[in-house]
């Protein structure tokens, strides 16, 4: 049963931080209908950024816990800035384009956005320091989940309630939904359309850098290829939950955390990918608008 | 009406798609407070001119000049469609284009961001100045679903509202950003006799309470007839006659172009 337990939570962690980077696939891809294969190097953007801020932090001796807190806001505004400046860059003059080109370039941003890293940093991995105290009050329970575990959780879920707010509850969000359903509708009520789409790579950045802080702190170390396989598996995610369903993202990302964490502690680990994208073929089989997407009727 | 200026002032326009001339040399004036119909058969050109001057297509030739009351007149040829849309001209759509998947208020709220700016971090960190903001644009966008008796409807999903309350929300979302005038394309289209009568005396108190200029593409000559001051025909692309009601009814070139064709008319 504890075995059981501590898969379920491993699980359940992972999903989480997946579910994090899927968000920022499926709002964009909500948006102007593109899978943004740059995302995942955000990811990587922001373990990067809150490494360097926590090295430069730690170095005037201030407290841990605040010195993650500054990183990951450090780690979420630099991806941000990124993200916003990747999408002008890459994607806006190639708006009125067939499909496939901006596709191209979200990858081609991505190789940019991965050599530029190895070539500023480092091709090694490099540790990332341990900055989240261990809680006295899991002790009992260390098998199972560990504070850092507990942390990614906890944030995850913030982050999400956050998102759910702003796009339900907010006049950004309900713009960000009107330029999703009708963008020619919604310039002609007088939305700036293209400010909406930054806010939108803004935001899904932000979430991505902080999954990239989250991830780094558990895991301990990280290097310049790390976004290219968490942007696979988040994207796997996306497609899981149905790609521009924001329920739907969540609901993939903690799907895929399992079967990985169960596949792991039942089968092998070697297998852990395997399942991830066993997964997705099936899925892209049987229901390939995804778990929570609708299916598409839409009117030419 | 008002001497002086008109509000709207549209000379020479014209649009080609390619060698297609869908407009050509088109004049056209609306002055505050009035009502002018624009009509024609299918294919004249009609909505294309509403594209144009809501700057979803950039005219090829031609001036649009807006002259609004104690400000400096406006060119808005060239001018992003919300540009256009916060210089005071909305719209609604032949095929209603609501975002079906929003509520009825909402669909209303949205027309009223143009009104209302608050960037990204506002939204995030929500000062009161934002909160205040958010509670005008509410109370806004119920007054005006009141004023259309859809109120009590605020909550449903736009998809489903029954067809003939979908063309009186589209109404109150343009009326949402505050327009001085608004370009209504067939707004009767798939309306009944009574839900027509209704739609009447609609645009009618729109023009008495709200001071608005309305321009009306529509096929229902009755309801042309009984609303508009003023009449623009066209044919082809190009105007082929303007004038009072009673005069284009007895416009031989109109009766040939257009009302010849059906004798329902």
């Amino acid at each position: 049963m504890t075995y059981f337990l501590e898969l379920f939570f491993s699980g359940l962690t992972r999903g989480s931080i997946y579910a994090l980077i899927a968000l920022g696939y499926t709002m964009v891809y909500g948006s102007i209908g593109l899978i943004n294969f740059a995302h995942g190097e955000i990811y990587m953007i922001g373990a990067f950024t809150a490494l360097i801020a926590a090295s430069v932090l730690s170095g005037w001796g201030l407290n841990p816990v605040l010195v993650l807190v500054l990183s990951a806001l450090a780690a979420m505004i630099w991806a941000a800035a990124y993200g916003v400046t990747v999408e002008r860059i890459a994607y806006r003059p190639l708006r009125q384009a067939p499909r496939l080109s901006p596709l191209i370039s979200a990858i081609g941003m991505s190789m940019v956005l991965q050599n530029f890293v190895l070539l500023a940093q480092t091709p090694d991995f490099v540790p990332f320091p341990s900055l989240i105290p261990k809680f006295a009050f899991l002790a009992p329970y260390r098998d199972i989940l560990g504070s850092s575990g507990l942390v990614i959780l906890v944030t995850t879920a913030v982050a999400m309630l956050l998102l759910i707010f702003l796009i339900k509850g907010t006049k950004l969000g309900c713009a960000m939904r009107a330029v999703a359903q009708d963008k020619e509708m919604a310039l002609l009520l007088g939305i700036d359309v293209d400010r909406v789409i930054s806010a939108t790579f803004a935001i899904g950045s932000v979430l991505a850098g902080l999954g990239g802080v989250l991830i780094a702190s558990h895991i301990g170390q990280i290097n310049f290829a790390i976004g290219f396989l968490a942007g696979i598996k988040a994207f796997t995610a996306a497609v899981l939950g149905g790609v521009g369903s924001v329920p739907g993202a969540v609901l993939g990302g903690l799907i895929l955390g399992w079967t990985e964490s169960f596949a792991t502690g039942y089968v092998s680990s070697d297998y852990e990918d395997v399942f991830a994208f066993v997964l997705l073929v099936l899925i892209l089989i049987f229901r390939p608008s995804g778990l929570l997407g609708r299916r598409v009727n839409r009117k030419v | 009406m008002s001497s002086g200026e008109p509000l709207l002032k549209v000379q020479d326009l014209g649009m080609d798609f390619g060698g297609l001339k869908a407009v050509r040399g088109l004049d056209l004036e609306v002055r505050a407070g009035e009502i002018v119909a624009l009509i024609g058969p299918n294919g004249a050109g009609k909505t294309t001119f509403f594209n144009c001057l809501t700057g979803i297509y950039p005219p090829s030739a031609g001036e649009i000049v807006l002259n609004r009351p104690g400000q400096p007149p406006r060119r808005l040829n060239g001018l992003k469609p919300n540009r256009i849309t916060e210089c005071g001209l909305a719209r609604t759509f032949q095929n209603i284009r609501l975002f079906p998947e929003m509520t009825v208020i909402e669909n209303v709220m949205i027309g009223c961001h143009c009104r209302h700016r608050a960037g990204i971090l506002g939204a995030i960190l929500r000062p009161s100045a934002v909160r205040r903001e958010e509670r005008i644009i509410v109370e806004g966008s119920y007054r005006i679903l009141a004023e259309l008796g859809l109120a009590e409807l605020a909550d449903l999903a736009a998809k489903n509202l029954p067809y003939g309350l979908q063309r009186y929300l589209e109404i109150g979302r343009a009326l949402a950003t505050e327009p001085v005038i608004l370009l209504l394309d067939e707004p009767a289209a798939g309306l009944n006799i009574t839900e027509t009568a209704a739609l009447d005396a609609c645009i009618l108190r729109l023009r008495e309470q709200r001071g608005l200029a309305i321009v009306l593409i529509e096929h229902d000559m009755r309801l042309v007839m009984r609303l508009s001051d003023r009449i623009y025909v066209m044919d082809h692309g190009e105007l082929i006659a303007s004038g009072a009601p009673a005069e284009i009814r007895a416009n031989p070139a109109v009766i040939a172009a257009y009302l010849g064709e059906d004798d329902a008319a």
